[in-house]
Parts: C-alpha cells; structure tokens; sequence
C-alpha cells in the first residue's frame, strides 16, 4: 500500500510528462526568429523592430527596461536569487504566420494542440480561441457572430496595429511599466497575449480561451493581455498553461490588465499548470466603474514558483469584485497566491477565498491586501482563507494585510488551516476508497467552493488536475 | 462455517491497553446479531476493529470473512470484500456532495472487484438505485445535494449511513449504537431499513445498550457483552431479560460490590 517518495515524484512526474510533459525539438532551424539568450536594450530594439512597432512602443520598451534593470529584485515571497536572467531566452517567434485555421499551423505545433485538445474543446464549448506558443500568437479565431456584434478579440500585436488608437489609450495604464520588477520586464520584452473589446451591452455568453504553451527550454513568456469590457457588456475569458519539463528553469512574466465599465461584468479564469522548473511571476489587475463586477478565479496547480496576487480597484460607486483563489503546491513547489481588493468608492463589495493546499514538502499560502480608502463609506469587504496541509514535511502561510482609512465599513476576515483527519480518512476508506482515493475526494471536497463556480467543462478540469497532484501521494 | 468469523480476537488500543479480550463470533447472511453491554464495555472498539480501524491493534486471534484472513487487511479492503459499519458519530465531509460521495464509493467498491480496473457505474442505472434508496428509507431528496454529514441532525445522519448500506450492498453490517440520541420515528424508519436488507444477501451485527432498537430490529442472537468479553449468549429471550434486570448479573464482582 505504501509507495515510497521517490515513486510519488516519479509517478506524478511521468503523468506529466505523458499529457503535458512533451516537447518538440528545440532546434534554432525550426523556429522563424529566436533572439540569444540574456536581456539588453538591443534585444528589446531587435523585438520591437521585428514586430514593427509604433515608435512610442519602442519607447515604451527602453524605458521598461531601464526600470526593471534599476529594480532590486524582491526579497519577500519566494526565493527569486537563483533565476539566471542571462540565461533566458526573451523572444522566439515559431512561425512566420499567424493562422485562424489549425490546418496550417506546422505539423509539430499542430500536434501539440492536438494533445492538449485545444481543437476539440474549441468546436464544443469556446465562443473564441488564441493559442500562443513561444512569444507568439500561432493561431487565433473568433466566432463571425460576435465579430459581427463588434466583439474583438486578438492577439496584442494584432491589436497594436489594428487597434492602434485603443491600445495607446490603455496600455500601461492600469498597470504602469514600473509597478514592479517583473511588469517592468514584462513592459520590455512583451509578446502575444490577448486583446478583448466587448461593445456596451454585448454578452459574449461562451468563454473565450487563451492557451499558453512554453516548448523551448529556458523559454522567457511574457505575454500582455489587455481586456475593456464596455458599459452593460459580460465576458469571461479562460487562460490555462502548460510546458515541458527540463532540468534547467524557464521564467513566464505576464501583465493583465482589465477595465470594466458602468454595470459591466468580466470574468477571468486562469488554470495554471506550467511544469515545476518554471517561475511564473505574474502582475494582474483589473479597475471596475460604476455598478460593474470584476471576478478572478484563479487556479494555480503548476510551476516552481508562483508569485500572483490578482487585483480589483473598486472605483465606482457599488462596484463589486470577486477573488477566488486555489494554490496546490507538491513537492519542490511554492504557491504564493492571493488576491488585492482596493476599495476607492462609496458602497463597494469585494469578497476574497483562498484554498490553499500544501503536500510533500510543498509550501502554499495566501498573501493578500484589502484597503479601504476615506470615503468608500458603507464598504463591504470579506476575505475567508482556508489551507489544508496534507503531511508534516509541508507548509502553509498566510499573509493578510489589511489597511482602513473609512470608519463606515463592514469588513470580516476569517482564516483555517486543517489537515485531514485519521477519522476522516477512516470513514471514507470504510466504504471502500483507497487512502489516495479517501485524500483526494476530502481534497476536491475542499475547493469545490471554487470549482462549483466554474463551467463544467473547467470544473472537470481543475478536479482532473488535483487528482493527477493527489496520485499516489499518500505514503 | 459462518461468513463472517471472529476468533478469540482481542483488540488493543496504542498504548497497549487491552479492551477486547478474546470474543468468538460467527455471522451470516440473513441473521440479525445484538452484541448488548452497558457503557465502556468495548463494544465500539469491537465495531472499529471489525472494520480496520488503524487506532485499533488486532493483538491476538483472527478476523475470517468467507474464509479469508482479513485481521491484517485495511479498512478500504475490508468494505470491497463486503464488509459495512454504521458509524454512531459519521464524520462530516465538506463539499462533497452525498451523491457524488456514494457514486465515489460505489465506483471505488466496483473497480476492486473488477481487478484494480475502472468499471464506473452508470449515471441513470446509478441515479434510478439512489433515488428508490432514498424514498424506501424516507431520506428526503434534498440531502442528496447536502454535503456529506455537513450540517446533519443526529436522526439525518443515522439515515444517510443506512442508506450507504442500501446503495453499497454489504454483506455484512455493523451497526454501532444506531439507536442512540434517535427519536421513536427515526428509529422506526433506520431499523425498518436494516430488517428490508437483512436476508439471504446481508446479515447484520446490532451493537447496542439498550434493549430499545431490539424491539424493532428482531435479533436472532443476543450476545451479552461486558469487559471486552462475551458472557452470555442466547435468543431474543435474553434481550428482555437484560431489560428487566440490568447488567448487573453480569458485571465482575468487585464492579458487583460497587454498583451495590
């Protein structure tokens, strides 16, 4: 019945590696454009010429990159000292083309959707589809129904130079390029991630779906999404991530930036499970006016080391947000997730939960904020956060920082660490569940707060996922 | 030869406390069994070891089911081959649904038996058995969605275990203290759903102190049990007996003494 530790990493290693762990040869030949490795302003001139860019985005560029190199890098969180940035590739551009149909992409990036089933999910359930491999967009499609209603819905480059007026009126705005080391980098050497208009009143009522594929080893991804969700409009839009696993690590620095608009509601879902050589330092912040809800649900099941703390600024009058937060942190993993709720209006709302679990070493916490300015009278603030720890060797921490300056507010904070009882775990085994069985079961139980919030296709997905992080684990 | 064999099991708790202290017991499908004894007699700790409780350490003799030795099986095992115990404190089970706790087990139960491979039971074959279960032993349909204990009255959660049995078909069942903190109607409707499943199919193990759930559930053996020990068995005579004079005749002398 016992499985030695070793046979746990093994076992969860090789499921990986079988569903997502794959990898194309990284061959300098097969890829269109591969910058060297390391970072340096003709790096970032070479991106920005590739890409033939607006000067202003040149600029924008340079800048960033005067900022993320005058940066110390952050001391708080996880471990950042051993991330060799000479080592990392900034920009690799897989094609020449962006295709809108799979057929047309190579035959060794088709089959890497194929196996992801980014297709298949695409005709059953998605309103639209951007794929992005390496630093670029490889394939993007949108239904022509919402294109008729005037729905966008691009890659950022597309963006920038079919968009171009939009673009500039809100890139960097709500998260400006020195807001921290890492949307400094990011602002440098951005490539694909998406772009979404959603016209006032429209409701794009099927997701849409990002997906974010590292294959190359020492891989930089920086992708840039930017969402503006018009007056009375509703979107929801779905990330999942996925690499191969190497030896050496690759580093993902995203930047999302979300505006919703008067009685405008966004939805956000991210799914992450990158491999665990992966550092995935990302900086996510959306601003809701009047009336509007923003809601982030996020999911981080992969990578070395998460640092992400999704962000709502509550600027209009019974603005509403929502964090949903589930951290799964296995062995050699550190899961620092959480969520900000900034409340700058009068009579806004915001309710934060946190799952987080941790095993086999693994360290999962929540850090998060919540600020109440003067004047956001009549402010309703919730943030529950709940850890489970399933073995001694591993770690959970809770971090959350909360700053008043209103005296008319509702605020309640409440916080539980529990690890799963003999007596638990002897119920379920007496009708017949395995103990892996009996611990994952207690472990879905645990999130399904989050999961129930899902489609059920993402739902499916996510309790898949844990189960993959549960195989076996228990000794 | 019974299916279900206790022989001269004794039962150890960690620090080496022993509480049963050598019992032979032989069950079959179709009989009803009462194992009555006053508090603290070790009757729980005899339903927990039955079952493969990792607190409880089988110290001597040998737990046989259809033949087979499983004194050293664990509790997961235990319940594939056929075996159920009725909890007196179910555990609660947050965000899982009993539905979809129920199709967990079954699928669990199914897989072992099919040779460690997957063999899920049908969603509607599963769905039509659940809701019949449910409306026999008037479990109302709402607690099907309700997380697993979650919140339960005491009467709800005795329910919901005996409608586990219903949908896990074992063959033989435990049943600890069922009776305790159940009105007149709760016990009614749990110990009319243990009669409808005693037969050729299950037989049943009733633990309990008092002599109340006998008079719903008709024992075909009553088995006195006082200091981890049997003392005396016979028919449902024996019941009625213990409830006109007590344990008392039973307890050790110098227990006797104090008591008088």
């Amino acid at each position: 019945m016992a499985q030695s530790e070793t046979e746990v990493v093994q076992g969860i290693g090789s499921d990986y590696e079988v569903k997502y762990g794959f990898s194309n040869p990284d061959e300098a030949k097969d890829y269109f454009f591969k910058s060297g490795r390391g970072l340096n302003h003709e790096i970032v001139d070479a991106i920005s010429s590739h890409k033939n860019e607006p000067d202003w985005m040149r600029k924008f560029r340079h800048k960033s990159l005067d900022y993320f190199l005058a940066r110390p890098l952050p001391q708080w969180g996880g471990n950042l000292n051993d991330i060799d940035f000479e080592n990392i590739y900034y920009y690799i551009r897989p094609t020449e083309k962006q295709a809108d149909s799979w057929e047309d992409l190579p035959a060794d990036i088709k089959d890497t959707w194929d196996k992801l089933g980014i297709p298949e999910a695409e005709k059953k359930y998605l309103a639209g589809v951007g794929a992005q491999y390496e630093s670029e967009v490889v394939y993007h499609k949108l239904r022509e129904s919402l294109e008729k209603q005037g729905v966008i819905f691009l890659d950022m480059d597309s963006a920038l130079r079919e968009h171009e007026d939009l673009v500039k009126q809100y890139f960097g705005t709500i998260i400006p390029q020195n807001d921290n080391k890492f949307a400094a980098l990011n602002s440098a050497v951005w490539s694909g991630g998406s772009f979404i208009y959603v016209p006032p009143g429209v409701k794009v009522e099927m997701p849409l779906q990002a997906y974010f594929r590292i294959n190359a080893e020492n891989m930089g991804q920086f992708e840039r999404t930017l969402i503006l969700v018009d007056e009375g409009a509703y979107v929801h839009y779905v990330e999942g991530c996925t690499a191969p696993i190497y030896t050496s690590d690759s580093l993902h620095s995203a930047v999302v930036e979300i505006v919703v608009k008067k009685d405008a509601r966004c939805r956000y879902t991210t799914i992450q499970n990158w491999s665990t050589n992966v550092y995935n330092l990302v900086t996510k912040r959306a601003v809701a006016y009047e009336g509007a809800t923003m809601e982030w649900v996020d999911g981080n099941l992969g990578s070395k080391l998460t640092m992400k703390y999704p962000a709502i600024w509550l600027l209009g009058e019974r603005a509403h947000g929502e964090v949903l937060s589930i951290a799964f942190a296995g062995k050699g993993q550190h899961q620092d997730a959480g969520g900000k709720a900034v409340h700058v209006a009068p009579r806004t709302s915001s309710v934060i939960t946190s799952k987080s679990i941790s095993k086999n070493g693994g360290r999962a916490g929540y850090r998060g904020l919540l600020e109440v300015a003067k004047g956001a009278h009549g402010a309703k603030s919730k943030v529950v956060c709940d850890a489970l720890i399933l073995d001694d060797e591993s770690r959970s921490d809770t971090y959350p920082y909360i700053r008043i300056d209103e005296s008319d507010v509702d605020i309640g904070h409440e916080a539980t660490v529990s690890k799963i009882g003999e007596e638990q775990l002897f119920y379920l085994m007496s009708r017949g569940l395995s103990e892996a069985e009996a611990s994952a079961l207690i472990v879905s139980g645990f999130v399904e707060p989050i999961t129930k919030e899902l489609p059920l296709e993402y739902a499916v997905e996510m309790n898949r996922l844990i189960q993959l992080q549960m195989e076996g684990s228990v000794g | 030869m019974a299916l279900l064999e206790l022989k001269n099991l004794h039962v150890a708790l960690e620090d080496g406390t022993e509480i049963v202290k050598g019992v032979d017991l032989g069950i079959s499908p179709g009989e009803v069994h009462a194992v009555m004894g006053p508090n603290g007699s070790g009757k729980s700790t005899l339903a927990y070891a039955l079952m493969g409780h990792p607190a409880y350490e089988i110290t001597e003799g040998q737990i046989l089911f259809d033949g087979e030795d499983l004194t050293e099986a664990g509790a997961d095992e235990r319940a594939q081959k056929g075996l159920f115990l009725a909890f007196q404190y179910p555990h609660a089970i947050p965000g899982v649904t009993v539905t979809s706790f129920l199709r967990s087990a079954i699928n669990a139960i199914r897989k072992a038996r099919n040779g460690g491979a997957d063999d899920p039971v049908a969603v509607k074959e599963f769905r039509t058995d659940l809701l019949a279960a449910m409306d026999r032993l008037k479990v109302p349909r709402e607690l099907a969605q309700r997380y697993l204990n979650e919140g339960f009255s005491g009467g709800e959660k005795k329910r919901v275990e005996i409608l586990q049995m219903a949908m896990l078909k074992p063959r033989i069942a435990v049943l600890d203290e069922t009776d305790s903190g159940l009105d007149i109607d709760a016990l009614k409707i749990v110990a009319g759903g243990v009669k409808e499943l005693v037969g050729p199919e299950m037989g049943a193990l009733v633990t309990t102190h008092y002599q109340r759930i006998l008079n719903y559930i008709k024992p075909d053996f009553v088995h006195v049990f006082v200091d981890g020990r049997i003392v005396e068995e016979g028919g449902p005579e024996l019941a009625h007996k213990l409830e006109a004079e007590g344990y008392e005749a039973f307890l050790p002398k110098q227990e006797k003494e104090a008591v008088s």
